[in-house]
C-alpha cells in the first residue's frame, strides 16, 4: 500500500464527497440564502445608507443588475466549484493523512485507521470551529469586519488542527505507556483542553443584529449538514477503498507466504 | 510499496499486523509538505474575501464561490 494508492483514493474520495455536498447544499442550503438575500434587499431598499447599498467598496452587493456574477451562477456553477474545490483538497489530504495513519494508530487495521483520520479531520476542521464561529448567511456580518473575522476563523482553525495532531501524539504515547482506553482517554482530553481554552480566549464575533432566528437556525442546519455530507463521503468513500487496497495487498502476501512455505 | 521483507511470524495465515504496512516518513514527507502547502493556497482561494489578499484585481472570484463560502461555513457578507 503506498502513498500514491492513499493520495488517489482520496481524491477520488474527495470528488465524489464535493459533489454530495453541492446536491445537499443546492437542496437544503440555497434556500436559505435566497430568503436571507431577500431580506437583505428588502431592508437595503428602505434604508439608503445601508451598508450593502449600491456602493461597491462597502461590501459586494447581490442585486442581479449590478453584480460581477448573477444570483443564477452562484447558486449552480459558483457553489459546485466551491464544493468540488474543497470536497478534492480536503479528499486528498485525508488520503495522506490516513497514508501517515496506516500502522501508526495502535492495532488499528487500515480501513478503521482511516475511518478515525477522517472523523479526527472532521471534527477538528468543520464541527469544532463551527461550534465556535458558526456558518452566517448573507446579510449578517459587515464588511468591514471581514478581514477581522476571517483571521479569527483561520486563527481558531488552525488552533483546532494544530490540538488533533498533539492530541494523536499524545494518545500514541499513553497508549505505549498505559494500554489502549486510558491512552484514548488521554488523546481525547489534550483535545479538548487546547480546544476549550482557545474558544474562551478567541473574542465573540455577534453581527447579527435583528436578523430573523428562524431563518438563522435553518440556515445553520444545511450549513452543518453540507459540511457532514462532505466528510462522511470522504471518510465512507475512502474507507471503502483503502479496505479494498488492502485485502488484495493481503491475498497477495498470504499468497507468496503459502508458495515460500512449499 | 512492496515489502521486501514480510514477516516470519504470521505463516500461519492469520493475517498481517497493521505496523508491518506503516510507510517510512522519509517516504511521506514529501507528498505531506506538498500537499498541505496546495491544500492551504486552495482554501485561501475559495475562502477569502479577495479584499486583503487580491491576486487578481477585482471580486470575481469572491462573487463566483459566495455561496460555497456561505455554506461551507467560512466567513463572509
Amino acid at each position: 500500500m503506498s502513498t500514491r494508492t492513499f493520495l488517489v483514493q482520496g481524491l477520488v474520495a474527495g470528488l465524489l464527497a464535493g459533489i454530495a455536498a453541492f446536491v445537499v447544499a443546492y437542496t437544503v442550503g440555497e434556500p436559505q440564502v435566497d430568503r436571507a438575500i431577500a431580506l437583505e434587499e428588502a431592508a437595503g431598499a428602505t434604508a439608503a445608507d445601508h451598508e450593502h447599498s449600491d456602493d461597491p467598496a462597502a461590501g459586494h452587493s447581490h442585486d442581479d443588475e449590478d453584480a460581477v456574477v448573477t444570483r443564477a451562477t452562484q447558486s449552480t456553477l459558483g457553489l459546485a466549484t466551491g464544493t468540488l474545490a474543497i470536497g478534492v483538497v480536503l479528499g486528498g489530504l485525508t488520503g495522506l493523512l490516513a497514508a501517515v495513519g496506516l500502522g501508526r494508530l495502535g492495532g488499528l487495521r487500515p480501513a478503521a485507521s482511516t475511518a478515525l483520520v477522517a472523523l479526527l479531520g472532521a471534527v477538528s476542521f468543520s464541527v469544532v470551529p463551527f461550534l465556535k464561529y458558526p456558518a452566517t448567511p448573507p446579510a449578517v456580518g459587515s464588511g468591514e469586519t471581514i478581514d477581522n473575522r476571517t483571521a479569527l476563523y483561520f486563527g481558531f482553525l488552525a488552533v483546532s488542527v494544530l490540538a488533533v495532531l498533539a492530541a494523536v501524539a499524545v494518545a500514541r504515547a499513553a497508549v505505549r505507556l498505559w494500554s489502549g482506553v486510558p491512552g484514548v482517554v488521554a488523546g481525547a482530553a489534550t483535545y479538548a483542553v487546547i480546544v476549550v481554552v482557545a474558544a474562551l480566549a478567541f473574542p465573540k464575533v455577534d453581527e447579527l443584529g435583528d436578523f430573523p432566528a428562524g431563518l438563522l437556525w435553518d440556515f445553520r442546519v444545511a450549513s452543518l449538514l453540507t459540511l457532514l455530507a462532505l466528510w462522511a463521503v470522504i471518510g465512507a468513500a475512502l474507507t471503502v477503498l483503502v479496505d479494498r487496497t488492502w485485502r488484495q495487498h493481503d491475498a497477495v502476501r498470504a499468497r507468496r507466504e503459502l508458495a515460500a512455505s512449499l | 510499496m512492496a515489502h521486501a521483507i514480510s514477516s516470519p511470524t504470521s505463516i500461519s495465515g492469520a493475517g498481517s499486523a497493521p505496523s508491518d504496512l506503516v510507510i517510512p516518513a522519509r517516504e511521506l514527507a514529501p507528498w505531506l509538505a506538498f500537499g498541505a502547502l496546495f491544500a492551504m493556497s486552495v482554501l485561501v482561494l475559495i475562502s477569502s474575501a479577495q479584499g486583503a489578499i487580491t491576486i487578481p484585481e477585482g471580486t470575481a472570484i469572491h462573487e463566483w464561490v459566495h455561496d460555497g463560502r456561505h455554506l461551507l461555513g467560512f466567513p463572509c457578507h
